[in-house]
């Protein structure tokens, strides 16, 4: 599929095919959606297994649940403080969902969801309505004034006030194009380099040899890309973090 | 055994879903992820932000009504339990302190009350030595005074020979020079003799 002519095919690995027959084209359920059901299969299935152990010493997989537990539930306490712990299941969601996400498009013939940018936006605009939700209620009206800071000149606000409500929205957009972006970028330089794998490994003699090349770049570049899964649910999950420190606190 | 055969078939369904999938017939301009208006993509695009909102919020209800307070029950019930273990290891410190100052106190003690009952006894014991030698120094005291005077009163008996045997000399050597003795006058001689030479 890669190869086609010998070209470099690195985007059709990001269409969408329906599975699940007739029904899944039906319902518009592609593999992508699978994949998300794997992740919270998954990553719920790491909770419950970790919780069902509930061993006072815990063994490893309990205490990986444990840790993934204990560092969000750090992040946001430091974060948001202790009005925070009621948004820490989440937060724990947003960045489970987007963490499994990205580690499981590094499995083979895997699709890596968070390479769609309809899927990045959809979850940074739930992350948004959510925070701002979660403002609107603890401050009412008083909320608005987050785009005015206090003390400021009032003849700036014209300025000021546009500003402020720009880069409020523009969270949506750095959240959801930074990983958009970030993991789209890996996939393709992963597929990019395994096709000149392919490419020169069938330059006759000397191909196998040449190609060494790119396959070593390929490995460097796969763990550089579970580097970039984990940070990558890290920002997405400390941003949401400061966003609700933001709306708890009013700056 | 069950779990890990559950994996198994999930791992098994993945390469075949992806792989079994047909691929679209019409071919994709551009980057998949933007093509809104293809006749394939678009629906398939629009459908799995819909399923996505459908499973996200899927995981987030078993979050945070399910997986997250079990897990946060079990870390909880360790944090107690570690609490209640240092308060008691806390406790048998305390205890033990207690238990060690006692000690320490009663070894000062008994170190106290022996060392006083040395003292006292060695106080008993000097009192004891010096009363004994002050009753042999009394006694040889008596006994060098006794000798003293035992002395005294042999010279004084000797003094006494001297002048009998002083006064006999004398009437001895008179009456071989003079044929008579004036008992009266030697008598007063060797008085005034013994006087002169302070033998009285």
């Amino acid at each position: 599929m890669a190869v086609e002519g010998k070209t470099i095919d690195a985007l059709s690995q990001f269409e969408l095919t329906p599975i699940l027959g007739a029904v899944g084209k039906a319902v518009s359920f592609s593999q992508s959606n699978l994949f998300m059901l794997v992740a919270v299969a998954l990553s719920a299935g790491l909770m419950l297994a970790s919780a069902r152990r509930g061993a006072l010493v815990p063994g490893r997989l309990q205490a990986l649940g444990e840790s993934a537990y204990e560092f969000i539930a750090g992040m946001v306490r430091d974060q948001v403080g202790d009005e925070g712990k009621k948004y820490f299941p989440f937060v724990f969601s947003v960045f489970m969902f987007v963490l499994f996400g990205n580690l499981l498009g590094m499995l083979p013939y895997a699709f890596t969801f968070t390479s769609h940018i309809a899927v990045t936006l959809a979850l940074a605009v739930v992350v948004f309505i959510t925070v701002t939700v979660v403002a609107l209620m603890r401050h009412g009206m008083h909320f608005f004034s987050y785009f005015f800071p206090e003390g400021a000149p009032v003849w700036l606000a014209p300025i000021i006030i546009p500003v402020e409500v720009i880069s409020y929205f523009s969270r949506v957009v750095s959240l959801s194009v930074r990983l958009f972006a970030n993991m789209v970028a890996g996939h393709v330089m992963l597929k990019v380099f395994a096709t000149f794998v392919v490419l020169l490994g069938g330059l006759g003699a000397v191909g196998p040899f040449v190609a060494a090349m790119p396959l070593a770049v390929n490995v460097a570049l796969v763990g550089f890309e579970f580097l970039v899964a984990f940070l990558q649910a890290y920002v997405f999950a400390i941003l949401t973090s400061i966003y609700l420190h933001d709306a708890v606190h009013l700056h | 055994m069950r779990r890990v055969t559950t994996l198994a078939a999930l791992a098994a369904t993945l390469p075949i879903a992806a792989i079994a999938a047909p691929t679209g017939s019409i071919p994709v301009e551009g980057m998949p992820q933007l093509a809104f208006g293809h006749p394939e993509q678009g629906p398939l695009l629009i459908g799995q932000i819909v399923w996505q909102l459908i499973i996200f919020g899927a995981l987030v209800y078993i979050m945070a009504y399910v997986a997250l307070p079990r897990v946060g029950a079990v870390i909880e019930n360790r944090a107690a339990r570690i609490n209640a273990d240092l308060e008691a290891a806390q406790a048998a410190k305390t205890e033990a302190d207690a238990a060690m100052a006692a000690h320490r106190a009663a070894t000062d003690q008994a170190r106290a009350t022996a060392r006083a009952e040395v003292a006292t006894a060695m106080q008993a014991a000097q009192a004891e030595s010096d009363a004994k030698a002050a009753a042999l120094n009394e006694r040889l005291n008596a006994q060098i005074a006794e000798a003293e005077a035992r002395i005294d009163a042999s010279r004084t008996a000797a003094m006494g020979a001297l002048r009998s045997v002083a006064t006999d000399t004398t009437e001895a050597l008179l009456t071989k020079l003079v044929g008579r003795v004036d008992r009266a006058a030697v008598d007063a001689a060797v008085t005034r003799e013994l006087a002169a030479r302070g033998r009285a």
